[in-house]
This record gives structure tokens, C-alpha cells and sequence, in this order.
């Protein structure tokens, strides 16, 4: 069913954002875009671009950022997207967000395009690997992380048609194409990408196709069969499809650019121990800062390629 | 200007206003009747001076008036003229704080009518007015949208964002009310942070037009509530209104301490009586609403 293999396409995460806006842009007339000095980056700049008037780029201020886009988004009757880079977006804003987005669940479409360690050469000063932990915190605040270009489009439609608050997590790199064209997506509903009987590998976002990669080598080298699904929203989360897996399988092993504090790791990590507590194994940025890199090299140093994931689960399991 | 009520009625529903004020935070047992107090004749003048096309049947229709009462603490002040103006029965004032109430400790859409934003974080109201200023071009209505901000939460470094970026966009209809009082939470103003002042050169520096008033002299409100609707069609208006925190109540006014705690039985006495109420009205209010004693 899914495209996936080693040699899977990449495709551009931003471009595509980009272009999804000015689509959404033109079925919706009172939609509107908002970004902080950063357009031709996150690619807000191509909405701007056909649709002036609707545009505001408020300059380096994004506490003001939230704050206008919650102004326009106060009487819900529109769809707001809001963009910057991670850190500053979901960290420097983080108490607007709480009080307007989050608390009046108002329809902001949080959407960052530079997060986790892949960001690279600009170091840790941009390298947020914690806004996933900040964005779940908030009541409302539906996250999600889309792992391609694919599926990142059918987010942005569900984003923009589905009323409330959403923080959607992209990137700066390019990711490997894992779905189809024609891949669904629903609030909470997680895809089954593999099939294994004897560990259970939940990712998101970049990881997933590093997961993938990770059960093949598993399977090649150990006969390990793992499965792998990616839960595509962080919260809501498809407890029911973790629990269903972690019953056959028995280990699961969660891996995320981001830290393993509050993330992916913690959100499967609270399903599991209510509902069927296995070993759970978090694989991610440690409790540490990043540094200047390029995106391959830093997920090297961080144990997260392809190669290093499947040795580093491959001892884990040993350890049971 | 379509024809209001005198300047001596106006006097008097802030009388009116100001006991019900005092009475909820006196029974709510916490609140902060200092910035409700010196607020009281600037909200008075605007709802009922006709500067505010509001309907409390349709609180939201798409061409109202928005107020953001950016000092989200002064919420008993704006609730008493909420329930003034229709939006909901006032016997919903002596609910203020407690559990289950629609009248939160600070200001909340989610839970008020007549509410537009929920607020008391300070420092964000600008930038929720602005963004609701833009919305009206964006829709092609031309609709006011007035932020209500304390003097202490121009610290805030947002509220200048949001100054210079109304500047940016030549924002229309925005107009800013900053209720002057001259005390924080702390202490006096200039002795936490004197950075604020002046108030009105930092307003001009950021492309605005600025009117200075004494906040609680009827005539100068509404003189320069007019001006700011000329104004505001070419830039963004910032009233500078000076006023006295705790205005009406004479052991309240001008101290800090007021800021932000409720009087004890023998001071909401007193507070009463300053305000014109008659010891046997405040005896009935007691005997009826009062569970504390």
C-alpha cells in the first residue's frame, strides 16, 4: 500500500506548505496568514504574494505575532495560520498562546517550519527540540507532525476545515516521500506503515522514514520484526492502534527529533501505562542542548540514523 | 452624536457603578478594587456615551464595537457595566470569583457576554485590538476596536510591538485608553519602573496621536473620545487619561496597598458610605448577600 523504500523521493516540506496556502487561500476568502520576518523561509511569503490583503507580516515580534492572529481569529469565523521558526513561535509566545489560542481554543493554525536538530548550522540558539513537550501542555491544542509532503497537505485541509487551535510541527529539511498521494488523515488516527510481531517502533516526522529503514536493517540483520506506525498526531494520539500493537508485540520503542522529555516518547509512554504497560523504550534528543552542524552530521552525533537506531534497539532488546 | 445622557446622569451611573463594584469584590472576599475604581468614569463615558454600538441580544453581531479590557484585572468594573447595559442580570455580580460562576477573576470570552477577549495577563490587549482592527479591513467593516490598558502594563514589552505594528498597517478605528493611575501592584509607578513616562512622546514616537485628560472630568472624556473618532480614521489614538486609583473611595484613593485586595466588613462599611449609601440600604444589602458573618 505505502510508496516507501530506501530510495524514496524527498520532498519539500516548506515548498509544499506554501503552495497548500495559497490553494486553501483561494476556496476560502477570509482566511488569513500571518508571519514574523520570516515568509521567504517558512514560505508564508507565496500566500502573501496572491493575497495581500489578507497578509500581515508584523516583523520580529512574536508575542505581537499570536496576539494579532488571535485578534483575527477571536469571533472564529475564519481559519488564521501563524508561522515562524519553532523556537520562536512556540517559545517566545508560549503565554499567548496559552491565553488566547489555547484557553478560548480559537481557530490559530500554529504551523513552524524550522524544529528539532535539523535545523543545524544556526545551533541550539534555533534548535527547538522542546515545543512539542510546551504545545501538549496546553488544553486545546491539537499537535500534529506531519512525515511528508503528503500527508502534510491533507493536515493543512484538515487544519484549515476543523474549527479550534492546532500546532502543526514541519521542518527546514527535505523528508523521503512515505505516503501515497492519496493518504487519509484524521484527528487521532494513526497509519500502520509495518508489520511485526516482535517490537512495536512509534515515530513521527523525519523518523518515520528513519524507522522504516531502521526495521528493515532489524529485520536483515537479527530477523527482528518490527512493526512501526506513525501516530501522525502527538495529541490527540491513537491510543487504541498503540495499545493493539503493544498487545501483540510487548516492547515499543518511540523515536522523535525533539527531546525525550514531553514528547512523543511521554505521550505513547502515558497511553501504554494506563492501558497495557510494557517496556517502553524513548529514543530522541537527550537532556541536552544541540550545537552547529549540518542536519546529517547532528543526527549522527545524536544516534539517529537509520544504522545507529537499529543497534541501539537491537541492545535494548537484549537488555529484557 | 446621537443624544446621550447628561453629564450629572453620566456622574451618577458611575456612583451606581462603583458601589456594585465594590459590593461583588466585597463579597467575592478578593478582586482589585483600586483599578476597577479609577477605570470606572472612562468605561462609563464609553458605553454610555454612545462611543460603543453594542446589542446585549446579539452580543457578537459581526459590525459591533469591540472594547478589550486589556487591565483584565479591573473585571468587576467591567462586569457591573456589562450588567449595566443589559448583557446579564446584575444580581450575577455578587457571583463574581466563585466556582461555577460566568464571572471569572479576570476577564474571559469563553465565559462572559460582552466579553472580547479573555485577558489579566497583562500587555496583550494591544495586540488582540490590533489584530481585531485589521480583521474589520479584511472584512470591509468599520467597526471601533478600543483597548482599555493600565499604565503598569506598558512595561510590557508587547504592547509596543503591537504600538509599532498598528503604525505599520495604518491601522484604522483603534483606538487606545490607558487608564493612568499612577500605581502598580508594588508601589507607586515611578517607583518600580518611572521608564513608562513620558507616556504620550513614546505613543507619538510610534506614529500615534495622542490626547491627554483628566479621567474622571466628564467634559475632557468625552471631548477626547470625539477627537479619537475623527482621528482614528488617519491613526491610531492613544488617550492618556489621568486618574486616581481608587477614585470614590476615600481610603482607598491614591494608596497601593488598594490595589488588589477586598475591604474587611468595617471598611466595605465605610466604602459605602463614601460612596452615598444609606446605612439602612447597606444593613438590607448585608442581611441579604453577606454569607461571611
Amino acid at each position: 500500500m505505502f510508496l516507501y523504500t530506501k530510495d524514496a523521493p524527498k520532498g519539500d516540506i516548506r515548498k509544499v506548505y506554501g503552495e497548500t496556502l495559497v490553494e486553501l487561500g483561494r476556496k476560502d476568502p477570509k482566511m488569513c496568514v500571518l508571519d514574523g520576518d520570516l515568509s521567504t523561509s517558512t514560505k508564508t511569503a507565496m500566500f502573501g504574494k496572491e493575497f495581500p490583503d489578507r497578509f500581515f507580516n508584523v516583523g520580529i515580534d512574536e508575542q505581537n505575532l499570536v496576539g494579532v492572529a488571535s485578534g483575527l481569529a477571536y469571533d472564529k469565523d475564519r481559519a488564521v495560520f501563524a508561522s515562524s521558526f519553532s523556537m520562536f513561535l512556540t517559545g517566545r509566545a508560549w503565554e499567548i498562546i496559552r491565553q488566547h489560542v489555547g484557553y478560548n481554543d480559537l481557530p490559530v493554525k500554529l504551523v513552524a517550519t524550522h524544529t528539532g536538530i535539523t535545523v543545524g548550522p544556526d545551533g541550539a540558539s534555533h534548535q527547538m527540540n522542546e515545543d512539542i513537550a510546551i504545545m501538549r501542555a496546553i488544553p486545546n491544542i491539537r499537535v500534529v507532525v506531519p512525515a511528508d509532503i503528503h500527508i502534510l497537505k491533507k493536515v493543512l485541509y484538515k487544519a484549515h476545515e476543523t474549527p479550534g487551535a492546532f500546532y502543526i510541527r514541519l521542518t527546514r529539511e527535505k523528508f523521503p516521500i512515505v505516503y501515497p498521494e492519496d493518504v487519509e488523515f484524521e484527528l487521532g488516527k494513526g497509519h500502520l506503515l509495518r508489520e511485526g510481531k516482535d517490537l512495536t517502533i512509534v515515530a513521527i516526522g523525519l523518523m518515520v522514514s528513519h524507522a522504516l529503514d531502521a526495521a528493515t536493517i532489524l529485520k536483515e540483520k537479527y530477523g527482528i520484526e518490527a512493526e512501526v506506525i506513525d501516530p501522525v498526531s502527538v495529541k490527540p494520539i491513537d491510543g487504541n492502534l498503540l495499545v493493539e500493537s503493544a498487545r501483540k508485540t510487548k516492547k515499543v520503542v518511540t523515536i522523535e527529533e525533539h527531546s525525550i522529555i514531553g514528547g512523543l516518547g511521554d505521550a505513547v509512554f502515558s497511553v501504554l501505562g494506563e492501558h497495557y504497560p510494557v517496556p517502553v523504550k524513548k529514543i530522541g534528543i537527550p537532556d541536552v542542548f544541540g550545537e552547529s552542524g549540518t542536519a546529517q552530521e547532528l543526527l549522527r552525533k545524536f544516534e539517529l540514523m537509520p544504522d545507529q537506531l537499529a543497534e541501539r534497539i537491537y541492545k535494548w532488546l537484549k537488555t529484557l | 452624536m446621537v443624544s446621550r445622557p447628561s453629564i450629572q446622569e453620566l456622574q451618577e451611573i458611575a456612583r451606581r457603578a462603583r458601589i456594585e463594584t465594590i459590593k461583588a469584590i466585597y463579597l467575592a472576599g478578593s478582586g482589585h478594587p483600586g483599578g476597577s475604581l479609577s477605570i470606572m468614569d472612562l468605561l462609563v463615558a464609553l458605553y454610555f456615551g454612545g462611543y460603543v454600538n453594542v446589542d446585549p441580544k446579539n452580543p457578537y453581531k459581526p459590525d459591533r464595537d469591540r472594547v478589550i479590557l486589556s487591565k483584565g484585572h479591573a473585571a468587576p468594573a467591567f462586569y457591573t457595566i456589562l450588567a449595566f447595559k443589559g448583557f446579564f442580570d446584575k444580581e450575577l455580580l455578587y457571583t463574581l470569583r466563585q466556582l461555577g460562576s460566568p464571572l471569572q477573576g479576570h476577564v474571559s470570552r469563553k465565559h462572559t457576554p460582552g466579553v472580547e477577549a479573555s485577558t489579566g495577563s497583562l500587555g496583550q490587549g494591544l495586540s488582540i485590538a490590533l489584530g481585531m482592527a485589521l480583521k474589520a479591513r479584511v472584512d470591509g467593516l468599520d467597526y471601533r476596536t478600543y483597548a482599555l490598558l493600565s499604565d503598569g502594563e506598558l512595561q510590557e514589552g508587547m504592547t509596543w510591538e503591537a504600538a509599532m505594528t498598528a503604525k505599520h498597517f495604518k491601522a484604522k478605528r483603534l483606538i487606545a485608553v490607558i487608564d493612568n493611575n499612577n500605581i502598580q501592584l508594588d508601589d507607586f509607578v515611578p517607583k518600580v519602573n518611572s521608564g513608562i513616562y513620558p507616556i504620550e512622546d513614546k505613543f507619538q514616537a510610534c506614529g500615534w496621536h495622542t490626547i491627554t485628560i483628566d479621567g474622571h472630568d466628564y467634559n475632557q472624556i468625552l471631548e477626547a473620545y470625539d477627537e479619537a473618532l475623527k482621528v482614528s480614521e488617519e491613526k491610531p489614538v492613544a488617550i492618556r487619561a489621568i486618574t486616581v486609583k481608587g477614585k470614590g473611595v476615600k481610603f482607598m484613593e491614591n494608596t497601593p496597598a488598594w490595589h488588589g485586595k477586598a475591604p474587611d466588613r468595617e471598611k466595605f462599611i465605610e466604602a459605602m458610605k463614601d460612596l452615598g449609601v444609606s446605612e439602612k440600604e447597606i444593613e438590607e444589602f448585608l442581611s441579604k448577600y453577606d454569607r461571611k458573618n
